[in-house]
């Protein structure tokens, strides 16, 4: 056949070239993200594997992930430079005898981050009880028993807003309610507060619970009840309405039916999208910066329940803030900002990792 | 009316209940309807329905789909409570003489006494065995030999203990579709109701599963008053000892099987069965 008779040869018009045009644009726009995240990840992990990984065995810094932070002093001993932690630097000026070595320090870069991986160990975990909780509940009740009208559709409404409140106005909920209001029991009648006696010599002193895991926990919570109401209403969605109608054609009440017959398949869902939901939530630093955080604990949370749930702990997006903008910026702290960026990153890398892995089984075992 | 459900039950005479032994008493109706009209919203589904069912045989529902069949159906064990919406605007259920629309029964125990089998199957994502024992297990039965005992005797009443004895604890999920709707009649009959209710049970099986459904349905009623929902004008006719045809809400005759097949009063019946419309 003749070339140029052919109907279908390739013809460049306006159509096409605007064709490729946008192609080019979309292409672009999508390697330019990538680009952005490679060098995210890769300064971090290049940067922070200086801090967190070492040349020789035991190849981990074991000193890094199990140390609390310290002060670090840098002099000059003899003619040779030497970085030490407060506690060793007290040790070599006791052991040779010595008041005082002109040193310089800077705050937060010897030790470790011991106490910010347990602090945000904990804040994840409880604030996840509570949220997924309260959410499921929640979220039972919608989608099962409340009548689907206007004013569950306003609840809906509502919470879905609250995905939309910016993480420091959750912060400073959380100050007001639960920091300076929500009621302690206490063996005194505070006078400072609003207070109820409740017999056998103890009061309830409105003085709010402080800044403590507690407090966090309950922030925290709140703002991922969002998410986790959603992916739970998602989760009860996906179970079969016949599930529902066989047990309650046999006789069965409707939370029997739901126990029995809707929960055990939903909750696989529930679970994984709330975690990948909490996970988020828990590196922010806005909502522990006024309830939870502190600058500066020696030790990993314990104790009694209640001396537990009333502590401050320090957690690793807060301590990467104070780091990086609280104290001097130097070659120490930032050694230290890398180590902390990059543990934390695998952390909430790893929890995402889990609940998909998790979901991936899950899904394989329930099905219908 | 004073008395719940369940009590009312108690008193009946032996011959009435299902399952238990004594003679059928097929002349007494189980389920008397007084011009019923029946309301989704302001859709109204059922209008003006009176009929009787009698005791111990099976009854038919026909007609052209969106006729009101599982509406109707479905008002017998009230599931249609769990459409919101819905309401009976007139007239009376009355199942064993008991008014079933009254605020004072309980569906719980009510639903005991009427089962239903879908015409989806659905068996629960567990095993055969706890499909069978999940009606006693919310009664609160824990006993062990007591259920042991009725899943058997359920599994052999629905016509599947044969089949599946040697695997009662795999899924009930891994059976054919025939065998997960028997499954599902075993699942109702297990709790001892003394009516079943199918709505198109073999819609979705092949002739050969049908036909094991359809000679279960057969023996069923020898305990059990079967009211089944029907597409297939054959399987009605196989099957059912009375026949209602309903049409656009309305009930347009019901009498017995043949005579309905056979010498229709009604032009729209016989038109309906001789397949020229539906
Ligand atoms: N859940 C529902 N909500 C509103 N209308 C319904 C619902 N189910 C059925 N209907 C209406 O009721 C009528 C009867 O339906 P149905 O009883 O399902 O008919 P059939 O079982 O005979 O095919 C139809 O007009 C249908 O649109
Ligand atoms: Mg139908």
């Amino acid at each position: 056949m003749n070339p140029k008779s052919n109907p279908f040869a390739h013809q460049s018009s306006g159509a096409r070239l605007a064709e490729s045009a946008a192609f080019g644009l979309f292409r672009g726009a999508t390697y330019f993200i990538l680009l952005c995240a490679t060098m995210i990840f890769g300064v971090i992990v290049v940067k922070g594997s200086g801090t967190v990984f070492k040349a020789s065995p035991p190849f981990v810094n074991w000193t890094f992930l199990t140390a609390s932070p310290e002060t670090l002093y840098v002099f000059e001993f003899e003619g040779k430079k030497m970085e030490l932690g407060d506690k060793a630097f007290r040790e070599f000026k006791a052991a040779r005898g010595l008041d005082e070595i002109e040193a310089e320090s800077y705050a937060h870069s010897a030790g470790g981050i011991w106490p910010c991986i347990t602090g945000t160990f904990w804040l994840v975990i409880g604030s996840m009880g509570i949220a997924l909780f309260i959410g499921v509940s929640s979220a039972i009740f919608l989608s099962e028993y409340s009548q689907q009208g206007r004013m569950v559709e306003l609840i809906r409404l509502a919470i879905l807003n609250l995905a939309g409140v910016p993480s420091i106005v959750f912060g400073l909920f959380g100050l007001g309610l639960f920091v300076h209001f929500m009621p302690v029991v206490a063996g005194f009648d505070d006078p400072s507060t609003p207070s109820f006696p409740i017999g056998f010599g103890h009061w309830l002193n409105f003085s709010g619970w402080g800044i403590c895991l507690a407090s966090g926990w309950f922030t925290l919570a709140f703002m991922a009840l969002p998410v986790v109401i959603a992916a739970s209403e998602e989760s009860l969605k996906a179970v079969p309405r016949g599930f529902r109608e066989g047990s309650l054609a046999l006789g069965a009440t409707k939370w029997q039916a739901i126990r029995t017959n809707v929960l055990p398949y939903a909750l696989p869902g529930m679970l994984t999208s709330s975690i990948l939901g909490i996970a988020r939530v828990a590196g922010e630093t806005a909502p522990i910066l006024f309830t939870a955080a502190y600058v500066m604990r020696d030790s990993a949370p314990g104790g009694g329940l209640l001396d537990f749930l009333g502590q401050g702990v320090m957690a690793l997006p807060y301590h990467i803030y104070v780091i990086s903008s609280k104290i001097p910026q130097n070659e120490f702290t930032e050694r230290v900002q890398y180590g902390t960026a990059l543990v934390f990153l695998g952390l909430v890398t790893a929890i995402a990792m889990t609940s998909i892995l998790l979901r991936i089984r899950m899904r394989n075992r329930y099905r219908w | 009316m004073n008395a719940t459900f369940e009590t009312r039950m108690d008193t009946l005479p032996q011959a009435a209940r299902g399952s238990q032994q004594g003679a059928p008493d097929t002349s007494d109706p189980m389920i008397e309807i007084d011009h019923l009209d029946f309301y989704y919203g302001a859709n109204h589904a059922l209008r003006d329905i009176s009929l009787q069912i009698p005791g111990h045989q099976v009854t038919a529902f026909i007609g052209p789909s969106g006729c009101g069949k599982s509406t109707l159906l479905r008002c017998f064990n009230r599931m249609n409570d769990l459409i919101e919406g819905t309401r009976i605007g007139n007239g009376q259920i009355r199942i064993h003489g008991i008014d079933i629309s009254d605020p004072a029964v309980d569906t719980i125990a009510l639903r005991r006494q009427v089962g239903m089998v879908f015409q989806k199957s659905n068996p629960f994502p567990k095993s055969i065995y706890e499909n069978i024992a999940y009606g006693l297990q919310i009664q609160g039965v824990r006993d062990r030999r007591r259920l042991d005992e009725v899943v058997e005797k359920s599994l052999r009443g629905a016509a599947l203990w044969d089949e599946v004895k040697d695997r009662l604890h795999t899924s009930a999920l891994g059976l054919s579709g025939g065998q997960q709707q028997r499954v599902c009649i075993a699942r109702a009959i297990a709790v001892e109701p003394s009516i079943i209710l199918m709505d198109e049970p073999c819609s979705a099986l092949d002739p050969i599963a049908t036909a094991k459904v359809e000679e279960l349905i057969h023996e069923l009623k020898k305990n059990y008053t079967i009211v089944i929902v029907t597409h297939n004008m054959q399987q009605a006719g196989r099957c059912s000892d009375m026949t209602a045809f309903f049409y656009l809400g309305q009930l347009i005759e019901m009498g017995k099987t043949e005579k309905i097949f056979t010498n229709p009063v009604q032009k729209q019946t016989e038109d309906y069965i001789s397949g020229r419309f539906g």
